[in-house]
């Protein structure tokens, strides 16, 4: 069990129910993922198929049981395409540039996370053992920080980054987005050792072990799952971010979701196919940490506000 | 730092050169900003500020090593806030009273002038009206549909954790690509939406072509996003009611809706509220989304898409800036009661 601190909550009574309710929850569930599993479709669909109507939303090795209008030929060439394809008939096959865009979104996030977490962890430990005065203050001004609409940050930090020359690199994103992960890994972290107990803190603490030592020897390993579930989490919010990227990156550090909004760009000639493969490609990680974080999930959206 | 009130150890030595004197070097490191400030170019000034706060947070460090442990611990967070969020923030302050635009030269003090005009900008009114428009709709239909989930989903059943999973994806998707799905469903030719809606009606189904229509098109897919979160907060309060109480309630023959009032509803009521108002600030600021799905078309312009053209495609800069001072004013208050009522949570629980 990766995430014990949990462990309690599953001990607590809940109402069984039998497969009848399994039943219900598949249909609504279904009915709500529907939407994702279109796309997931759709990125296996020919440029012709995801256009057609009726719909075609089965692929034709279903065609024992569903009408044959309703069928499409599935392909992987959309996912090929991603990467590089040819943009006129004919014409030779082109870097699109999607890896490189793949490359910045991981390494942005990853590098701007490790940042995060390792400021983040030690402030949040500072903010639940060492209260100062007027702490809950700071921990407001933090919070508040990332409650604010991203435009308000970012237009000072426009004029900021075109000052410093940080506009377009890689150091001025990954310093903002320290800075964005910040405030929920503060608050995130210090949930998790405001759940300690302090007692063993305390018998090391009087057998004249060093802060450092109980930092890193009693406090950190009991953390460590919730140091997991907020790195990730961080990850996901990072790695979705759009408003930033979309002002504060050029070319070359272009992240996913602005490339994936300006391939939306035009109206018309929209290759939905291409955009499906894209978003499904993207969305992967998402549903993998879905699952794997699942108990944390609520803490993590509330930022550490709400435990339980 | 707030916690070092007592200077260097040295005792009167202000200008003895030490690593722990740094009272010393933060007045030396103003002296000299100052000077190049006046003197130096602009750029060469930046670095030189640079150098000196470098000194400063240094000695501030040498000096509290070992003594003021909460300060050293948080000192380096509070650092890369105040460069990265907080001086921005005041910068533009500043530049509300000013102004100034990024495509021109030109920087004159004109006071509130900018404040004055946004007040009376039937504009900024208008799209005010519009943000709350989308606020109060969205958020009624995630709640709705986040406490009808939750309630499916309170009893332990087989597979639920899995499906579970199907249920929570959206929320932790980013809001680009739930804005390319959902240009996809509501495109008029060949979206699904557009289909279903021909099999009732004959007439070509555009549904972004239309104030309510654009309205609901976002509504739609903002709620299906985030009526998981809610969820999530109502099955925490669901999963808390004793289970002794409904025994009870059941021996009394206590009618459903009388159980659901009194028993679940208060333990519930608590997160719900947290949900609200959680939703409420995420949706106050609602940009993605529109930008993706209609870019303020159909008079759907959030504040935060209005700020964000002002700025961006009509370089008016302070006259943003003096707006998002309003957002961050709002967001400051909401955040402010939803941290009183999370301690106060917190506390009781």
């Amino acid at each position: 069990m990766l995430f014990r601190s949990n462990a309690k909550n599953q001990t607590r009574e809940v109402d069984q129910a039998g497969w009848g309710r399994t039943f219900g929850a598949t249909v609504v569930s279904l009915i709500y993922f529907f939407p994702v599993l279109i796309i997931i479709i759709t990125a296996f669909k020919e440029h012709t198929d995801a256009l057609a109507v009726p719909a075609k939303l089965f692929p034709d090795f279903l065609s024992f049981i569903v009408p044959e209008g309703l069928t499409f030929k599935p392909t992987f060439d959309n996912f090929v395409h991603v990467f590089s394809r040819s943009y006129s008939a004919g014409a030779a096959a082109q870097d699109t540039g999607f890896d490189r865009f793949f490359f910045n979104s991981i390494f942005i996030a990853g590098f701007s996370v490790l940042l995060a977490l390792f400021i983040g962890t030690l402030a949040a430990f500072g903010f639940s053992r060492y209260p100062l005065k007027g702490n809950d203050t700071y921990l407001f001004v933090i919070l508040t920080t990332r409650m604010l609409p991203a435009i308000v940050v970012i237009i000072p930090v426009m004029l900021m980054f075109r000052v410093t020359g940080l506009s377009g690199t890689y150091t001025g994103i990954i310093l903002l987005y320290t800075a964005f992960n910040l405030p929920f890994t503060i608050w995130m972290m210090k949930s998790f050792f405001d759940e300690l107990s302090p007692d063993v803190e305390d018998a090391a603490r009087i057998d004249g072990s060093s802060e450092r030592r109980v930092f890193f020897k009693i406090c950190l390993p009991q953390v460590l799952a919730g140091l997991a579930a907020t790195a990730v989490f961080g990850l996901i919010l990072t790695w979705n971010e759009f408003l930033f990227a979309l002002l504060l990156t050029g070319v070359e550090t272009r992240t996913v979701p602005v490339a994936m909004s300006q391939t939306i760009g035009g109206d018309i000639g929209v290759r939905w196919g291409l955009l499906a493969a894209i978003e499904t490609l993207f969305l992967i990680p998402v549903i993998l940490v879905t699952f794997f974080l699942q108990n944390q999930l609520l803490r993590g959206v509330t930022f550490g506000t709400v435990k339980r | 730092m707030k916690t070092t009130d007592t200077p260097s150890s040295s005792g009167n030595a202000l200008f003895t050169p030490s690593w722990s004197n740094w009272l010393g070097a933060l007045i030396v490191g103003v002296v000299a900003t100052v000077i190049s400030a006046l003197v130096l170019p602009a750029i060469t000034t930046l670095w030189i500020a640079g150098a000196a706060s470098a000194l400063v947070a240094v000695t501030a460090v040498v000096n509290a090593w070992g003594r003021y442990i909460g300060g050293l611990l948080i000192a380096p967070a509070i650092a890369v806030l105040v460069v990265m969020n907080i001086f921005p923030l005041l910068w533009s302050l500043g530049l509300s009273f000013y102004n100034y635009r990024a495509d021109r030269q030109t920087l004159r003090f004109i006071g509130f002038r900018h404040y004055e005009r946004l007040i009376n900008d039937p504009v900024v009114w208008d799209r005010l009206t519009t943000t709350a428009t989308l606020v109060v709709l969205t958020v009624l239909v995630q709640m709705i549909f986040g406490f009808l989930l939750a309630l499916l989903f309170a009893k332990q059943f087989p597979l639920r954790r899995y499906l579970l999973i199907l249920v929570l994806t959206p929320m932790m998707l980013s809001y680009v690509a739930v804005g390319a799905f959902f240009r996809y469903y509501y495109d008029p030719t060949f979206g699904l939406v557009s289909q279903v809606a021909n099999l009732f009606t004959d007439e070509p189904y555009v549904l972004i072509s239309s104030t309510g229509g654009a309205i609901a098109a976002i509504v739609i897919a903002d709620a299906w996003m985030w009526a998981p979160f809610v969820m999530l907060l109502v099955l925490a309060g669901l999963v808390s009611v004793p289970k002794y109480l409904y025994e009870a309630a059941a021996v009394d023959r206590v009618p459903a809706w009388r159980r659901f009032q009194s028993i679940t509803f208060p333990y519930v009521k608590g997160l719900l509220m947290l949900a609200l108002l959680f939703r409420t600030i995420e949706a106050f600021k609602l940009f993605d989304i529109v930008f993706i799905l209609t870019d303020g078309g159909q008079s759907t312009e959030t504040i935060a898409l209005y700020v964000y053209r002002q700025a961006i495609q009509f370089n008016k800069t302070s006259y943003s800036a003096s707006l998002s001072y309003v957002l961050l004013f709002t967001v400051i208050v909401l955040t402010n009661l939803y941290l009183y009522l999370a301690n106060r949570r917190a506390k009781e629980g």
